[in-house]
């Protein structure tokens, strides 16, 4: 990240307080943007909320012809993992904070394949179906709410994927976790729109 | 970007050495660099959008439908508006709070200044999609700028890559790119202010852009997410919008304006910081209520997120919405008139140079005022159920957009030439370019309202001859439009080549950015300031910082 101000640096002294201060920085700026990020990603999530809840509580023929309702029984195991997993990507950074590489390897790993298994029920249970995503309001909303998060549960498992191979290049953690960081945040923020997800689909049908 | 620290180098060892003009042309990630490269490229695409105008007014000098062909018409006024927006009004403040935000907080760059040009490089990439809906089969986007469905959901010609999908996959990237633009500003100003620049030592203008950019964080995913919905009803056959197939249409209108009206306060909310930026250099006053206009700009961030509906007032909307929303949108006015209140106070009593950036301030504000009492009309249920959809609401918000906005944007690029470029402007060419402005936005909108009132409905391209009179006066005016930015690509071109050279601070303003070199150094301050007074002191002959022969390398040497 730093090859700008490390050449600066070296070559003009005057500039090389100045610039150390904004290098410290530079990791909060990040955590600070991503944040950000997050909330204006999240606004998405509530604006496809807000439109599921006016076509639940407005649409004449809600369920397309022949469908009763969703199983609930197979998401909410889905559910309990993917919450769960939360608490074992908590144990892992704990762990790289005591430098204990190997402890945040496994309960990284246990995170990664928790997330997975969750990719792994939605696919299941899409194949399952028999409605399609131009099968009305219902059918259109529900893959696009749960395919939505779907996109965010792949992205965070390949973010946890790269920090996993990353932590094996020695002393990649030494200046600061901020990939590591963000990727949980990241990880929490999606477990949170999952719950939110999970009562206005399964649970309020 | 290996490129970057052998030209900061450079630049450190020869500060007298002139930065390579190549830079503009690559993946730069200075922020002075992109901000000059934002300005440019859109000033290219108000261009353009503005040639679609003058086919909409040519069209309807006559009342029959005589120039082009209806569906033609109906893509110049979707992409002139899509195109004014878009890709000029956006990125043009995008530029400017590009250029000036680091320089006005003491900062050396933006927080993130890759992903700053990435943001920048994607306006031309989608300004290219949006210019190629022109050339694939069916022609370009047709439904109005707000792609309200049904309408923009009809694809007569059957394929998957029309003007429709091409306008939306623009949007998007639209979105994405001001979506990182935004991160980048609030990230920048609330954690790369330098020492002693506080909150209520900030610029206005850095006030109005945080207060606009935040708007862009919350508003834009819902367009997002409602510009998803209606690229997978165009594209693969769902019924979120279709009303034939179960879905709702009103929905989409929901999502549109809840970003679509505040994003007239992402274009507006820098322009008043640009307002409150000049009038005090040019009134020699310091700005009246201070604070008062900064926390202002907050309070307009959050009315502005609850006042769309009354965009919907004929769209089917229950009365209690319209009460609702009638009173916070006739709110907005308060905020606003406290701002409207201070400049006029700033300048009265003032030493007034009328020079064209304060020309095309005040004219800005006068339109603005106009604009503003239009808006409350429009605001109030009975009047606007009477000119929904006529050309009253068009002339309202041209008086925003073009009186207001372009205006003061006009201003700011005046205000700043000498900082950017190093040049002085030509006085003449500017003051004649704000007379032919000014002459032709009051000429070209100032009619809309009449008609409006008469009932001329907009988007039309042939209409009843009783209307004639007050369109030929508005085409006239638009003509007068086209030719009054001649004077100003010429002198904006001549003056940057051969301009005199412009000093440190030619306006003896007060602002961090008028204490370093024209233009400022790749990394604007050697030493970064430190504030110790308010800022628009003017009359108060206290110092701003405490180190101001320490902000250059070329002083420590000289």
């Amino acid at each position: 990240m730093q090859p700008t101000n490390t050449s600066i640096d070296s070559a003009n002294p005057i500039l090389e307080v100045a610039h150390e201060a904004t290098h410290h920085d530079h990791q909060d700026n990040r955590m600070f943007g991503f944040v950000v990020f997050l909330l204006s990603e999240s606004v998405i999530f509530l604006s496809f909320f807000a439109g599921y809840i006016v076509y639940k509580t407005t649409s004449l023929n809600w369920l397309p012809e022949g469908v009763t309702g969703l199983e609930v029984r197979e998401p909410l195991i889905s559910t309990i993992i993917l919450v769960s997993s939360s608490f074992t990507i908590y144990v892992a950074e704990k762990f790289l904070h005591q430098k204990q590489l190997w402890g945040f390897r496994a309960f990284w790993l246990l995170t990664i394949a928790m997330g997975s298994y969750f990719l792994y029920g939605q696919a299941v249970e899409w194949s399952g179906l028999d409605f399609g995503f131009s099968d009305g309001v219902f059918g259109g909303s529900f893959y696009l709410l749960t395919g939505f998060h779907g996109l965010h549960v792949l992205t965070g498992v390949l973010l946890q994927s790269i920090m996993l191979v990353r932590s094996f290049f020695p002393n990649n953690y030494a200046k600061g976790e901020f990939g590591v960081e963000s990727t949980s945040l990241f990880w929490h923020f999606v477990d949170v729109i999952w719950i939110a997800l999970f009562m206005l689909i399964y649970v309020w049908q | 970007m290996t490129n970057i620290p052998i030209d900061a180098i450079a630049d450190i060892r020869s500060p007298e050495k002139p930065e390579d003009w190549r830079r503009f042309f690559g993946f730069s990630t200075d922020h002075k660099v992109i901000g000059i490269q934002y300005i440019v490229t859109s000033f290219l695409f108000f261009l353009i959008g503005g040639v679609l105008a003058m086919v909409i007014r040519g069209e309807l000098i006559t009342p029959e439908s005589d120039l082009v062909d209806r569906t033609v018409y109906n893509s110049m006024f979707t992409m002139h508006g899509t195109i004014m927006l878009f890709l000029w009004t956006f990125p043009v403040l995008l530029g400017l709070s590009n250029y000036l935000v680091p320089l006005m907080i003491g900062a050396r760059d933006m927080a993130f200044p890759r992903l700053n040009a990435v943001a920048f490089w994607m306006v031309p990439v989608f300004g290219i999609i949006l210019m190629a809906s022109f050339f694939v089969p069916g022609g370009s986007s047709q439904s109005g700028w707000w792609a309200y469905p049904p309408a923009s959901l009809q694809n007569p010609t059957g394929n998957i890559v029309n003007g429709q999908f091409l306008w939306l996959l623009a949007v998007a990237i639209s979105g994405v790119a001001s979506i990182m633009g935004a991160i980048n500003f609030v990230t920048t100003i609330f954690r790369m202010r330098t020492t002693g620049m506080t909150w209520f030592k900030m610029p206005v203008f850095v006030w109005a852009v945080l207060a606009a950019q935040i708007i862009q964080l919350f508003g834009l995913p819902a367009l997002t997410a409602g510009a998803v919905m209606l690229l997978s009803d165009l594209t693969f056959g769902t019924s979120f919008f279709d009303p034939a197939k179960g879905g709702d249409p009103v929905l989409f209108q929901h999502f549109f304006w809840f970003y679509s009206h505040p994003a007239v306060y992402v274009i507006i909310l820098p322009v008043f910081g640009i307002f409150s930026e000049i009038f005090p250099v040019y009134a020699r006053k310091p700005l009246f209520g201070y604070k008062f206009v900064a926390v202002s700009s907050l309070i307009i961030t959050g009315l502005s997120a609850t006042v769309w509906v009354h965009h919907m007032f004929a769209s089917g909307t229950p009365d209690w919405m319209r009460m609702f929303f009638m009173a916070t949108s006739m709110l907005i006015s308060v905020p606003t008139g406290i701002k409207v209140f201070a400049w006029v106070a700033t300048i009265w009593g003032g030493k007034i140079k009328l020079n064209t950036p304060m020309l095309f301030g005040l004219g800005a504000l006068v339109m603005f005022v106009f604009a503003g009492i239009t808006g409350i009309m429009l605001a109030a249920v009975p009047v606007d159920i009477h000119v929904n959809n006529t050309y009253f609401v068009v002339g309202h918000f041209h008086y925003v957009i073009y009186g207001a906005t372009v205006l003061g944007i006009y201003a700011a690029l005046y205000h700043w030439f000498p900082k950017m470029t190093g040049r002085m402007y030509s006085e003449g060419l500017g003051k004649l370019h704000f007379i032919l402005t000014f002459i032709g936005t009051n000429a070209c909108f100032f009619p809309m309202h009449p008609l409006g009132l008469q009932g001329m409905p907009r988007r039309v391209a042939s209409y009843d001859p009783e209307f004639a009179f007050w369109n030929v006066i508005a085409s006239l005016g638009g003509f007068l439009l086209g030719i009054s930015t001649l004077p100003f690509i010429l002198n904006m071109v001549g003056s940057w080549v051969q301009g005199e050279k412009a000093p440190k601070n030619p306006w003896r303003a007060i602002g961090l950015e008028w204490l370093v070199s024209s233009p400022p150094s790749h990394e604007n301050f050697e030493e970064l300031p430190i504030v110790i007074a308010e800022p628009y002191g003017y009359g108060k002959d206290a110092p701003l910082v405490s180190n101001p022969d320490k902000l250059e390398i070329a002083h420590a040497t000289n």
